[in-house]
């Protein structure tokens, strides 16, 4: 089965330039670099039809700039993004609408000058899926598949809740009839009970749409209640990716054992927390060999000099940790 | 043993244009010598004003309407302005969520230290004072802190500010300790160690601490009794294994079904249908009673009082959750 999607040794850098002071610092012989942010290290994923894919990380482990990247709007630095569509056709929109982006703040995402109807209709009718005059129709349809009235359609974002306009920027994405959508922090911005209404949601638009997701999300509690297999990136590599039933029961990165121990859990009931040591590094600057050797407690002298490589442990479980090595 | 902090039918209304906005109306609950309770509550539900209204620091159109809010005996909404603010720092502190927005940019970490030792006790030496705020940040878990001490706000990582702001809420050894949502900007890791710092200072020193979230799971993990707010008011109290375990009002139980957990991988979560309704027009009775699948004709007309129940349970509903 060939995947939908498939993300090979993608790499994206920030680069800060010198500015002029600094030219001309160097000029005089002073020595001042650029500071480049390796936001994702060669990363390599593929997302089959049906799947619900889920990212986790902390902050600065590069998981909305993969993200950014898989929905077109980062071009990688290095490797490439393929997407390939179950089910082309000629006339059906082209590739590249196929995958579309949820955002996390349903404030800033939606434009606050455009009535509910333009907002949802504005990709179709640009890219001539519908025609002007059908719009109001499909709006509708379109509103009514996330849950929401007709009489929204005239109204503007500011006079709707945050649920609801989570709502509306999905009903946009589905506008164009997309095959995956990239879900960034989607629920994040929510509360506990809308949180749970939009999951909901998602989980029926799959079943109804035949819908595929990337989910990322920094809160491990929704990544295992939504995904088949989880991705645990840290500072811009992926260090494990497993089915969802190895991530939770036999977790192998000790960094995936770290988040799991360190996720307050309702079933757990009171408890002492037994937190990792240190803190995040800046990734500007971050450490060498293993990412992850100054926090773990494992780390050995061939964890500070040669990246472990993410290799195959269990059938469809990788994990990238010296650990693992045979000898 | 008398509780250190006993608030009594609080209300804190807000006197807007558009009418009166009842943000906390009728909340009660006590804290003793180092508990942890857990105040837990969706947006607009008057958790932070609850935290506010202890302090003083309610402005207007805001105020304090009625009830008591007894601090070791003394009442805070009786007290002048001066006196509170004497009180405000050193015997009871707060943490906020945004330690950026706390810290002083422009001040380094000693300055902003030591003058909070300095404000409320003019007879410490400087020495003293840099002493003191130096142990304060070893002991939240800041390594090398008479380097670190020098630095300014900007130099620290998100977690690293959220310990400062704690060592700078413990320096004066307050009674109580009042954290609004204080790890919800940090990471999972981060967040882990800044609960194990809390739930250490707290055991140590016995300082009482009122945790404000909208995580369940924090506060079921940290906590010995839990509130749940709704619209202004604790629809339950109680212990928080008879809270977690069989919850009994509607709300706390959709609640607890909405978090994803373990367990119920792959099923649709429980969800509370409808949005919280409008602080400025609550209708007369119970304020979840629109969104509530066990609404009775009663839940209408009239709200439903606290009642206390044999687990030392306190509900406010008139047709509870019957756990099987």
């Amino acid at each position: 089965m060939t995947p939908l999607l498939t993300v090979s040794n993608v790499s994206r850098d920030f680069i800060k330039s010198l500015d002029l002071v600094a030219k001309f610092l160097n000029r005089l012989g002073q020595d001042h670099r650029e500071e480049i942010v390796h936001a994702v290290d060669d990363v390599s994923l593929e997302v089959f039809k049906g799947e619900v894919v889920g990212i986790v990380g902390e902050s600065g482990c590069g998981k909305s700039t993969l993200g950014k990247m898989v929905a077109g709007i980062l071009t990688p630095s290095e490797g490439q993004v393929r997407f390939e569509s179950a089910n082309k056709s000629d006339d059906g929109p082209p590739d590249d609408l196929k995958t579309q982006m949820i955002f996390q703040d349903p404030f800033s995402s939606l434009n606050p000058r455009k009535k509910v109807i333009d907002i949802v209709t504005e990709a179709p009718i640009h890219h001539g899926l519908i025609k002007a005059s059908e719009k109001r129709e499909f709006a509708i349809e379109m509103l009514n598949r996330v849950g929401l009235d007709a009489e929204a359609l005239g109204r503007y974002p500011h006079q709707f809740s945050g649920g609801q306009r989570q709502r509306i920027g999905i009903a946009r994405a589905l506008a164009v009839s997309p095959e995956l959508l990239v879900c960034d922090e989607s629920i994040a911005a929510l509360d506990v009970s809308i949180q749970a209404q939009v999951l909901n949601l998602f989980a029926k638009l799959k079943q109804d749409y035949d819908l595929t997701y990337l989910f990322i999300s920094h809160d491990i509690g929704v990544i295992e209640h939504i995904s088949d297999r989880v991705i645990v990136m840290y500072l811009g590599r992926i260090v494990e990716t497993a089915p969802i039933e190895a991530f939770v029961e036999q977790p192998n990165h000790p960094y995936t054992k770290a988040l799991l121990e360190g996720v307050p859990r309702l079933e757990i009931g009171q408890r002492d927390y037994e937190p990792v040591s240190g803190e995040i590094p800046s990734p500007l600057d971050p450490p060498s060999g293993c990412h992850f050797h100054p926090r773990c407690k494992h780390s050995t002298e061939r964890c500070k000099t040669v990246r472990p490589a993410l290799i195959e442990i269990a059938p469809d479980h990788f994990s990238a940790c010296h650990l693992n090595d045979s000898d | 043993m008398a509780p250190i902090l006993d608030v009594r039918n609080l209300q804190t209304h807000f006197f807007t244009k558009s009418g009166v906005l009842k943000a906390v109306d009728g909340v009660s609950f006590q804290i003793g010598a180092g508990e942890i309770v857990g105040l837990v509550g969706e947006s607009g539900s008057g958790k932070s004003i609850t935290g506010f209204s202890i302090l003083g620091l309610v402005d207007a159109p805001g105020r304090i309407v009625g009830g008591e809010i007894l601090f070791k005996g003394n009442d805070l909404t009786k007290l002048p302005a001066t006196d509170i603010q004497k009180m405000r720092g050193s015997r009871i502190a707060m943490i906020f969520q945004d330690p950026m927005m706390t810290l002083n940019p422009v001040l380094r970490i000693e300055t902003q230290m030591t003058e909070a030792i300095q404000t409320h006790d003019s007879s410490v030496s400087k020495d003293e004072a840099r002493r003191r705020s130096r142990d304060a940040l070893g002991m939240v878990g800041i390594s090398s802190p008479d380097e670190r001490m020098r630095a300014y706000p900007h130099q620290f990582s998100g977690g690293m500010r959220q310990r400062v702001s704690i060592a700078i809420a413990m320096l004066n050894r307050p009674d109580l300790i009042i954290a609004d949502e204080p790890t919800t900007a940090l990471d999972v890791t981060i967040q882990g160690q800044v609960i194990h710092e809390m739930q250490q200072l707290c055991r140590k020193t016995k300082t009482a601490l009122l945790w404000i979230t909208h995580d369940l799971a924090v506060v079921a993990g940290i906590s010995s009794r839990i509130c749940v707010m709704y619209a202004g008011r604790i629809v339950e109290q109680g212990p928080n294994d008879v809270l977690i375990g069989s919850p009994m009002h509607p709300y706390t139980n959709g609640l607890l079904g909405s978090v994803p957990s373990q367990n119920l991988r792959g099923q649709p979560l429980q969800q509370i249908e409808g949005i919280v309704p409008s602080l400025l027009n609550l209708p007369p009775g119970c304020a979840f009673e629109n969104r509530c699948g066990r609404a009775l004709a009663q839940c209408k007309q009239s709200a439903p009082e606290e009642t206390v129940m044999d687990d030392q349970r306190i509900l406010r509903c008139f047709n509870k959750v019957e756990q099987s």
